[in-house]
């Protein structure tokens, strides 16, 4: 059914005609057979809809293998964009509209319940010509079967219309899509044209020239075809923003911290924080060195550290098993570190590219013997820019290993962040060379706080030795009753010191209630956004996120006597409570230990490990069941 | 004439480096361990060289010789089992005004630290590696390590060792990249200084194989070689190991060898019936990874202020 909005192919303006549909949020999903150029044509988007000031955040939906068969269900490649006219932090719920090239990656997604009846399903019509008459016979049962579910099903041949200007329609469609959604969104053309140049100007004119054609061609297609008109006007303030996923705010905030030195060893999904450090070292001045190993590259960072140099090592999982050594070396030794954990799905070499919070007891007690250091926990995209910056700050001040625990999620999740300027103090100062203060002791540790300055290599009379053995203050190593005592209670005072520097922090929604959420890193959006959900409804909840988990922000029993009932919402494994033998020793997710042991609070917990990123509604849910009868608010579904 | 510079003006140097500039304490190994010459050859070379000790960084990793940077008077890095390597490595990547000086024995180099033993060839950074190889775990009391010789009894295999061993110049000369072999013993002090000095002068990753006694677990080890030099095959060359007339007497069985001839080299520390000491292989050309590492060292902070700037800029609207 063709559309009457005018459009103005030559001057690439968005078109003028009939008012479109304001509304506040869309979902809007791309699937595709992995290789496609879904998540590129997602990402391009997702791009442009930020940089006009929408709050956007990208998921990236990704098949567990890298080349899985065509057109199976459990390959699904892809990328969820959710937009809207306010500060957008997480996945949303279910998708309003669905490109899909093929109908068979679409069962993969309603098993994941990323639909709704009513979700627009844009699906290539091509399979109903197919040569293979068990194709074009899936094809058809599958388009009975979702319309039967209430997917408003729209057939297109996409890939024809793309193959008037492409001999290959796999490689070219990304950004035909992107023009069918710009016309769609009324999207302004402007920006879509130079995004695409940003991102294929490398590949040179001719390129450009032909994705540019082809975005035209898209935005031509769905006005003709798509009879769907949306608009979701930007957010009302508007400040310089960044668009950027959270490993690229993790590679900024190594530049903007002033470290020179980063070493690792590619993992899944950490790798490709090493990916933008290689480019953007050789103009900031710095090295990315990619160890032959996750063990050489810890130690090829603590090399580094140890002269001087505050370095950082970026790993997951597995690479921080491996890095355990090292790890409770520089505890011992007392040599500044920065070591960023990209969680991923556990245990062993588990769900490579998906999301989880499963390495926080391993980063805090995963080191033989006493090992205190320091945990942070960026919430959002912007956090992991700040947190690097503090991380190697609090690294040098307190002589310390500082993790910084992020997860899949925040990855490969695009959103904008506010604009930051430099501050020429986040950078790490010149390396002293002045000489070492004569008679002072190389770990002059302070009883009060555990705190002693370093010498740096080059300080002229400061020559002394590290070791992972037992030391005196002289760094001598010493196997006497008391020498050990003493390192360790100097090691742990430092954690404490730095935990008097802090302040409680501050719940979300309410400061008292029923029922109060506990959560860490990545979940913060999709938290606070379920509270808010559930106080609408009328429920007594709160929420209270911690940036902090080595040490501890101060004042959490205090603040956990003011509710009812505490529970932790966290993405690692707990044993569900209706479970067969689970009685109240039940194996708890992992913040929530940590909370019960420092707090003396019956804490409760939720998770599941899934590998799907929670929505509002999967959270909200679950507080809800954890709510006594009387206070589950209004909402169906609340029994 | 006479060096002096043309102004006739000399350079009074503010410090001047004696022994005792680098004595770093009571050494605590086994008496008539061969670790003592080491340290002894280390420290002379420091003197020679005028090393402040602030420049002088010493990393080892564990075993008895990765003691050896408690008994000197410099910085010291005494890591972990096998890692020396990517440690020292970390330490010259931004700091091409230390000189670094690597200890490190045949099990934590050549069995728990093997992979960092070929890849640090292969960066070839600019660091002395000394590689003592006394043939058995000491530190732990008498196991069998990759280089003891086939049929040694040890605590771990009591009816002797079931395989052959690993040559350690001969394996490092297998390595890509590789761009300085040498091999000397403890037992031959002129030899021994003379071949460390050439190694430190080596720009590049320099790996000298020392055959070091001990007296504890295997102290008949090497006695025949000690005691009867015409098992040991001297190398020569105008561009190798300079040597000291005396010990040149003292070995009656010698070779003229081109350090550039890197298969000359593994035939030499591989085959033939006498072990040939001297320097095996040199490449002043081999690609050096340090060349990379410091790149941008010398921006001021407004540069790289400015370019963080930039960077921020790639992501903005």
């Amino acid at each position: 059914m063709p559309k009457t909005r005018q459009t103005d192919l030559a001057a690439m303006t968005a078109p003028a005609g009939p008012p479109r549909t304001v509304v506040q949020e869309r979902i809007v999903e791309i699937v595709s057979d992995s290789g496609e150029g879904a998540q590129k044509a997602g990402q391009t988007f997702g791009t442009v809809c930020a940089k006009l000031g929408n709050g956007a955040w990208t998921v990236e939906i990704i098949p567990a293998e890298i080349k899985p068969p065509a057109r199976s269900r459990a390959g699904a490649s892809g990328i969820r964009v959710r937009f809207g006219s306010h500060e957008i932090t997480n996945c949303g719920e279910h998708a309003d509209l669905v490109v899909a090239f093929n109908e068979q990656v679409l069962y993969g997604r309603i098993e994941n319940a990323a639909f709704r009846p009513g979700t627009i399903v844009l699906l290539e019509s091509k399979w109903a010509e197919d040569s293979q008459e068990e194709i074009r016979r899936q094809y058809r049962e599958a388009v009975v079967e979702f319309r039967a579910q209430g997917l408003k099903v729209i057939e297109l041949g996409m890939e024809s219309a793309c193959l008037e200007v492409i001999p290959d329609a796999r490689v070219g469609k990304n950004m035909f899509v992107v023009g069918m959604l710009c016309e769609i969104f009324g999207t302004d053309m402007v920006k879509a044209r130079e995004e695409i140049q940003a991102v294929l100007g490398r590949k040179g004119p001719d390129v450009v020239r032909l994705n540019h054609e082809l975005l035209r061609r898209g935005w031509a297609f769905a006005a003709e075809h798509v009879p769907v008109a949306w608009e979701v006007p930007p957010r009302p303030t508007q400040e310089p923003v960044l668009v950027l996923n959270g490993n690229q705010a993790l590679g900024l905030g190594i530049l903007a911290a002033g470290m020179e030195v980063v070493a690792m060893y590619p993992i899944t999904p950490a790798t490709s924080v090493s990916h933008y450090l290689a480019r953007a070292f050789p103009v900031v001045g710095g090295f990315m060195h990619q160890a032959e190993d996750e063990i050489a590259a810890i130690g090829f960072a603590i090399g580094a550290s140890y002269a001087g140099k505050t370095a950082c090592t970026i790993t997951s999982g597995p690479g921080l098993a491996l890095k355990t050594e090292f790890l409770g070396y520089a505890v011992m030794a007392e040599i500044p570190l920065v070591l960023i954990d990209v969680q991923r799905g556990g245990p062993s070499t588990g769900l490579p590219t998906k999301g989880e919070q499963g390495d926080l007891l391993a980063a805090l007690y995963g080191q033989p013997g006493d090992t205190p250091k320091v945990v942070l926990a960026p919430a959002t995209i912007e956090e992991c820019f700040h947190f690097v910056i503090l991380a190697r700050k609090l690294a040098e001040e307190f002589r310390t290993p500082v993790l910084v625990l992020t997860d899949s999620n925040l990855a490969t999740g695009v959103t904008s962040m506010p604009r930051p300027k430099v501050d020429p103090d986040w950078l790490a100062g010149p390396l002293d060379q002045s000489p070492w203060p004569e008679g002072l002791a190389p770990f002059d540790w302070d009883a009060e706080t555990g705190l002693s300055a370093r010498p740096i290599p080059g300080q002229r009379g400061g020559e002394y030795v590290v070791t992972g053995l037992a030391h005196t203050r002289q760094g001598k190593v010493a196997y006497d009753p008391v020498s050990n005592q003493e390192g360790c209670d100097m090691r742990s005072r430092k954690l404490a010191a730095l935990a008097r520097t802090l302040k409680p922090p501050l719940p979300h929604g309410a400061d008292e209630g029923e029922l109060l959420v506990v959560g860490w890193g990545s979940t913060l959006g999709a938290i606070e956004e379920a509270v808010d959900q559930l106080r609408a409804d009328g429920c007594s909840v709160a929420a209270l996120h911690l940036r902090f988990l080595s040490p501890l922000e101060p004042g959490l029993a205090e603040i956990f006597r003011r509710f009812r009932r505490v529970m932790t919402v966290e993405i690692n494994y707990s044993d569900d409570p209706e479970a067969p033998g689970a009685g109240p020793e039940r194996r708890r997710a992992q913040l929530a230990q940590i909370l019960r042991e420092r707090t003396l609070v019956d804490v409760d917990c939720w998770s599941s490990v899934s590998g799907q990123p929670y929505s509002p509604g999967d959270i909200a849910a679950a507080v809800r069941r954890r709510l006594p009868s009387g206070a589950r608010g209004m909402t169906k579904g609340a029994a | 004439m006479f060096g002096l510079p043309a102004d006739g003006l000399l350079d009074v140097p503010e410090r001047y480096f004696t022994l005792e500039n680098y004595d770093g304490g009571v050494a605590r190994w086994c008496p008539s361990c061969g670790d003592f010459a080491v340290l002894t050859a280390v420290q002379r070379i420091c003197r020679d060289e005028q090393v402040p000790p602030e420049k002088l960084a010493m990393v080892s990793g564990i075993g008895c010789s990765s003691r050896f940077p408690h008994y000197m008077h410099a910085y010291g890095f005494h890591g972990l089992h096998g890692r020396a390597l990517p440690v020292a490595c970390g330490i010259k990547a931004r700091r091409p005004d230390l000189k670094v000086w690597v200890a490190t024995g045949d099990g934590d180099c050549c069995s728990i630290g093997a992979g960092h033993w070929l890849h640090a060839a292969r960066y070839n950074m600019d660091l002395t590696v000394m590689i003592f190889d006394n043939s058995v775990y000491g530190l732990t009391k008498k196991q069998t390590s990759p280089t003891t010789p086939r049929g040694t009894a040890t605590n771990t295999h009591p009816d002797g060792a079931f395989l052959p061993p690993l040559d350690v110049a001969g394996t490092t000369l297998g390595f890509p990249n590789v761009s300085f072999v040498a091999r000397t013993v403890d037992w031959n002090p002129a030899h021994l200084s003379a071949t460390l000095a050439t190694a430190s002068r080596h720009t590049g990753t320099s790996f000298v194989h020392i055959l070091q006694r001990c007296p504890t677990y295997t102290p008949d080890l090497f006695e025949p070689l000690r005691r009867d030099p015409d098992r040991i095959l001297l190398l020569t060359h105008a561009d190798g190991v300079p040597v000291d007339p005396a010990v040149e007497r003292m070995y009656r069985h010698r070779q003229e060898h081109d350090p550039r001839d890197l298969a000359a080299a593994r035939a030499l520390a591989t085959e033939g019936e006498r072990l040939a000491i001297g320097l095996l292989y040199r490449n002043p050309d081999a690609p050096r990874y340090d060349q990379y590492t410091v790149r941008g060292l010398g921006m001021s902070r407004e540069q790289k202020v400015a370019a963080i700037e930039r960077e921020l800029d790639r992501f903005a609207i």
